[in-house]
């Protein structure tokens, strides 16, 4: 039971992690209906800048969580401008142009992001100092460490900060009211062009204290890391219904568990030496069972087949994601 | 002329003028041949701080034999160094071998990884180029019947059958859990630990997978948690098996952690932090301080690349060096010429004796184990060698 409740806890940290970065992708589709591809590597340099910020500040005479709030709040900028910067220059050109144009500068962009921080980490795994203390805690026979906590903690906040900010705020209004329709928001005093600016910084904002918790986590920080992450958590928006800020949460934890638990236990279940009537039916079987402590037919080697196969059957079944309604066609 | 020197303008400018200067001088004297020498490994990626350790020893071997003017056949012959990034895949493997070949290089050094020396041994093969890998542990390589495959380090046969044993003998494990991330060299090592384990009285009560990107283990540790293992095996790169002991003591497993040769470096020091204190890992052949000529060559390597060895350094030095060897013994840079003299070398290099057996590989390759203690690399013992 406490090993279950490990593997809950693995993938709600997993989870938390995802659908913070995946809340930049629905953003940005929910306004543009425009994959931003290279959110992903938005998250990657903000945890190089929150790292090199650390780096730097590795003779200050501050306490360890300081200079990670400090760095954090750095990486946050470098990642604003970063976000603002890509929309001029990569997407705003081609708003009007066929929706296959800006996907391709997305994933032009995410190259050249990741260039940039292979030649500014100098290729090499950046590791995280040890500012914030991994002290573990004992919840019921389950472990977590303060950090993961942290993430848990942020990541909730974030999401609540988010929701409450566009159902609330005169922003989140007026962010609603672009999605719905970019023409006549416009027509009605929304200044469109702003709005989706702040979309893009918002999203950015919270892709780089992804980085920053995702690099605390693991210690490690490293240019190739947003691509995996973001396919990931493109992969929770599309699962909860992309366009959907409470989906890309629930597609966000539900991929983590998924995966947390789809490697914990698809080797124990499809472990044929448990099952008493295959070992009867086939001698063969009871055969090298008896030679292996266990067979089984798949392995944690199937992690991330058993996630993009969810998908998969999501898909076939509730195209729109698992929360995401049909909005009508637009114009 | 410094055709492998593309590093700076200046620098090329310098190079340029310095051998101006020679040639004129040497335009009196004796013939002059100027030979390259191939080296291949990961220079961007994961793992690219080992390919640059690599080429560093290339570089230092031939550095030192121009400045030592080498001469083969009576004939003064300057090296240079072409080095190809492979990026550690087996298809950007090939692709530079071909590159390697097209340059007609007298001879390679490389490449670093398993997965990307045994597809591109097949072209060296064909070409007649010989290749020495300095740090390719995977068995098949030199399985393949090619007269031109070589390395200077212990196999993975060597190493898997020397780790299972102590898994067992030495370090009393019998419920014992394996990862392996899938790679030629991660897959290859953790198969021969668990025949060796298994045979050595060892129970192998899980295999599990991860991959050369991934750093959350989580999920697969809890599970290994659940089945209360005595010690953990790892068949992988630091990179993985840094943050993996850093988790592996965050989920409160007491379980000790035993790696090859691909954990046994500062990085995984570095990467695991406090949570590195007490792994185990090992390496082909002797420890630096333990080399014949490991302290010297230690020294030198800092004061002329101003950083530390990080791991195959030694290795891929005293692979060119035996090539350079060879070339002297048979007179020519020739490769057709000098391969029979490589293959029935005896050669004294700063990492011991070398010379190799019908299949290309190195002779007695012992194979030593490290455990961390106060944030270092602690030797143990040597098995065989």
């Amino acid at each position: 039971m406490d090993i279950f409740l490990q593997q809950i806890l693995n993938g709600l940290v997993l989870g938390s992690v995802y659908a913070l970065v995946a809340l930049g992708y629905t953003m940005v589709y929910g306004i543009l209906g425009l994959i931003n591809f290279a959110h992903g590597e938005v998250v990657m340099i903000g945890a190089l800048s929150a790292l090199g910020v650390m780096g730097m500040a590795a003779g200050v005479s501050l306490p360890g969580p300081v200079i990670v709030l400090l760095a954090t709040l750095v990486a946050m900028l470098v990642c604003m401008t970063l976000g603002f910067v890509i929309e001029r220059v990569a997407y705003r050109p081609l708003r009007n142009a066929p929706r296959l144009a800006p996907l391709i500068t997305a994933i032009g962009v995410s190259i050249v992001l990741q260039v940039v921080g292979m030649l500014a980490s100098h290729r090499e795994y950046l590791s995280f100092p040890p500012l914030v203390p991994h002290t573990r805690h004992q919840v019921a026979g389950a472990t977590i460490t303060d950090v993961q906590v942290l993430i848990i903690a942020v990541s909730a906040a974030m999401m609540a900060g988010l929701f409450l900010m566009v159902h609330y705020t005169r922003l989140g209004r007026a962010m609603r009211a672009t999605a719905e329709n970019r023409a006549v928001a416009g027509l009605m005093g929304v200044n469109v062009n702003r709005i989706i600016s702040a979309t893009f910084v918002i999203g950015s904002a919270m892709g780089a204290v992804a980085g920053v918790l995702v690099s605390a986590n693991y210690s490690i920080a490293h240019y190739t890391m947003g691509f995996m992450l973001g396919l990931k958590a493109f992969t929770a928006a599309v699962l909860g219904g992309i366009g959907n800020l409470g989906g890309a949460m629930v597609g966000g934890l539900l991929l983590g568990l998924i995966e947390s638990l789809g490697a914990g236990y698809i080797g124990t279940l499809t472990d044929l030496c448990r099952y008493d009537w295959l070992l009867a039916a086939s001698g063969e079987i009871a055969q090298r069972c008896s030679n292996n402590s266990a067979l089984p037919l798949f392995g944690s080697n199937y992690q991330d087949v058993f996630a993009f196969l969810v998908l998969v059957l999501v898909l076939i079944f509730r195209p729109t994601g698992l929360v995401g309604e049909r909005v009508a066609e637009r114009a | 002329m410094n055709t492998g020197n593309l590093s700076g303008a200046l620098k090329g400018i310098a190079y340029a003028l310095a051998a101006g200067a020679l040639l004129g001088v040497a335009a009196c004297g004796k013939k002059e041949e100027a030979v390259k020498i191939g080296h291949a490994g990961p220079l961007t990626g994961a793992i690219s701080h080992l390919g640059k350790d690599n080429e560093n020893g290339v570089r230092m071997a031939l550095d030192e034999a121009n400045a030592a003017g080498i001469e083969i056949g009576g004939k003064k012959v300057t090296f240079s160094v072409q080095s190809e990034d492979d990026e550690a895949t087996p298809e950007k493997g090939t692709v530079v071998a071909q590159k390697l070949v097209d340059a007609k290089v007298v001879g390679v050094i490389g490449h670093l990884n398993s997965g990307t020396t045994i597809p591109a041994s097949k072209l060296y093969s064909d070409a007649g180029i010989p290749q020495i890998s300095p740090s390719a542990t995977n068995v098949k390589y030199t399985q393949q019947g090619f007269k031109t495959a070589f390395r200077v380090m212990a196999n993975d046969a060597q190493q898997g059958k020397v780790l299972g044993e102590y898994a067992v003998n030495k370090l009393g494990a019998k419920k014992i859990a394996i990862i392996d991330d899938k790679s030629a060299y991660g897959a290859g090592l953790a198969d021969e630990f668990e025949k060796a384990a298994k045979g050595a009285g060892g129970e192998i009560i899980t295999r599990e997978y991860t991959d050369t990107t991934k750093v959350d283990f989580a999920a697969i540790l809890t599970k290994i948690k659940g089945l209360k293992p005595d010690l953990i095996f790892y068949g992988g790169m630091d990179s993985q098996s840094g943050p993996m002991m850093k988790q592996i003591k965050n989920l409160g497993i007491a379980a000790k952690f035993l790696s090859g040769d691909g954990g046994q470096t500062l990085k995984f020091i570095e990467l695991a932090g406090d949570a590195a204190e007490g792994a185990y890992c090992s390496s082909p052949g002797v420890p630096l301080d333990q080399m014949p000529g490991g302290k010297d060559f230690a020294s030198r390597y800092k004061a002329k690349f101003n950083t530390d060895i990080q791991l195959y350094a030694p290795y891929a030095y005293d692979a060119t060096r035996v090539m350079l060897e060879a070339m002297k013994k048979a007179g020519s840079t020739d490769p057709a010429k000098y391969l029979p003299e490589l293959a029935k070398i005896q050669f004294q290099g700063v990492t011991g004796n070398i010379s190799f057996d019908e299949k290309g590989d190195l002779k007695g390759g012992g194979i030593t184990l490290y455990q961390v203690k106060d944030g270092k690399w602690q030797f143990l013992e040597t098995v065989g060698g």
